[in-house]
């Protein structure tokens, strides 16, 4: 299909958003980044019945820990598709480029230059 | 084992918010089996931590280690040596790793980043519920092995009490009679006759009535 999608955003595959635990995306945003998100099969889709679900539950816990720390919990978000929806999965990464272009960067970022 | 459960973030920030140096101490026993304080919980406060104060403009180091135990000598010895980097502990074992890691390190200030709740079964994977309370003169013999000490409201050892209806108890129609659970058990148990026999007296000299307590065995002692 060659769809375009923002070139900001990287791809870490997973063999299902079940292996996506709460640490991976605190680590992302420590280490930098803007904004991370999750994109697993349809609900009720997934090969291993329930990975889907269990990660939207953790995309939530680091949603709250990150409203709690300052940070902002709409950094991080949960998709669902399905693997035949590319444009979706395209409209999606437009989706959180946008959002995350309006929050800014990570505001972790401006002091751990100072402090380096 | 006993289950804890996560103090808020915000308390923990708040205990800790003058140090600057600060160890987040985990357990692999217990609190890891309820997620509450093993390594993975352990990494996630720290980097929780960390990117709070950096937000804050703060320059605090926050690290990470998990014991074995917190509770035996041998484990909390393995941070004797690294112990003098840190100005605050934040230990995420139960009450009693809290404890022995700050008599153990008795000049270094240590707060617990969890609630210790009670002694339990994992009836499934985030469910919790209570079986002992530890009152150190076991009865479960004579009760078809269901403890009403800890699972009945009143503790009552001769019962149901008037309060018991359709099994449930009269505090909440969510919780089993332990007395009926009891009855029950006994009957599968072809032990009916066992329910007819009332229960002296318990000693509650045992139980914490009698001040904090201790376990001597001499046979074992070194
Ligand atoms: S109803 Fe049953 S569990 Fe509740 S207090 Fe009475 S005997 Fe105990």
């Amino acid at each position: 299909m060659r769809l375009a999608y923002p070139t900001s955003i990287k791809i870490i595959r997973v063999p299902c958003t079940g292996k996506v635990d709460v640490l991976y995306f605190l680590r992302a945003l420590e280490k930098g980044a803007d904004g991370a998100y999750a994109v697993g099969c349809m609900e009720g889709d997934c090969h291993f019945n329930s990975g889907n679900l269990r990660a939207r539950k953790r995309v939530e816990q680091v949603q709250k820990i990150l409203d709690t720390i300052g940070i902002g919990g709409e950094r991080v978000q949960m998709y669902n598709l399905s693997s035949s929806e590319g444009p979706l999965f395209a409209q999606y990464a437009v989706e959180m480029d946008e959002r995350i272009r309006k929050l800014g960067p990570n505001p972790i970022k401006k002091h751990k230059k100072k402090a380096a | 084992m006993i289950v804890a459960d996560k103090k808020p973030i915000e308390e923990i920030i708040d205990e800790i918010k003058e140090h600057e140096r600060i160890l987040i101490l985990g357990c692999n026993e217990c609190v890891t089996v309820c997620e509450a304080g093993g390594k993975k919980e352990v990494g996630v406060l720290a980097s929780a931590l960390r990117m709070y104060f950096l937000n804050e403009g703060k320059e605090v180091k926050v690290d990470e280690k998990t014991l074995e135990r917190q509770c035996d000598h041998e484990y909390l010895e393995e941070i004797r040596s690294m112990i003098d980097q840190y100005d605050a502990v934040v230990s995420l074992a139960c009450g009693v790793g809290v404890q022995f890691t700050a008599e153990k390190y008795h000049s270094m200030p240590v707060y617990p980043g969890v609630n210790t709740c009670f002694m339990v079964v994992t009836e499934e994977r985030g469910l919790w519920t209570e079986r002992c309370q530890g009152c150190g003169e076991c009865i479960l013999a004579r009760t078809g092995a269901i403890c009403p000490v800890s699972r009945c409201a009143k503790r009552v050892l001769n019962g149901p009490c008037g309060g018991s209806t359709d099994g449930k108890c009269e505090i909440n129609k969510e919780i089993d009679c332990a007395w009926q659970l009891i009855v029950d058990r006994l009957k599968a148990l072809d032990r009916l006759d066992d329910y007819e026999k009332i229960s002296p007296l318990k000693d509650w000299s045992t139980d914490r009535a009698g001040g904090p307590r201790k376990v001597i065995r001499e046979d074992v002692q070194q």
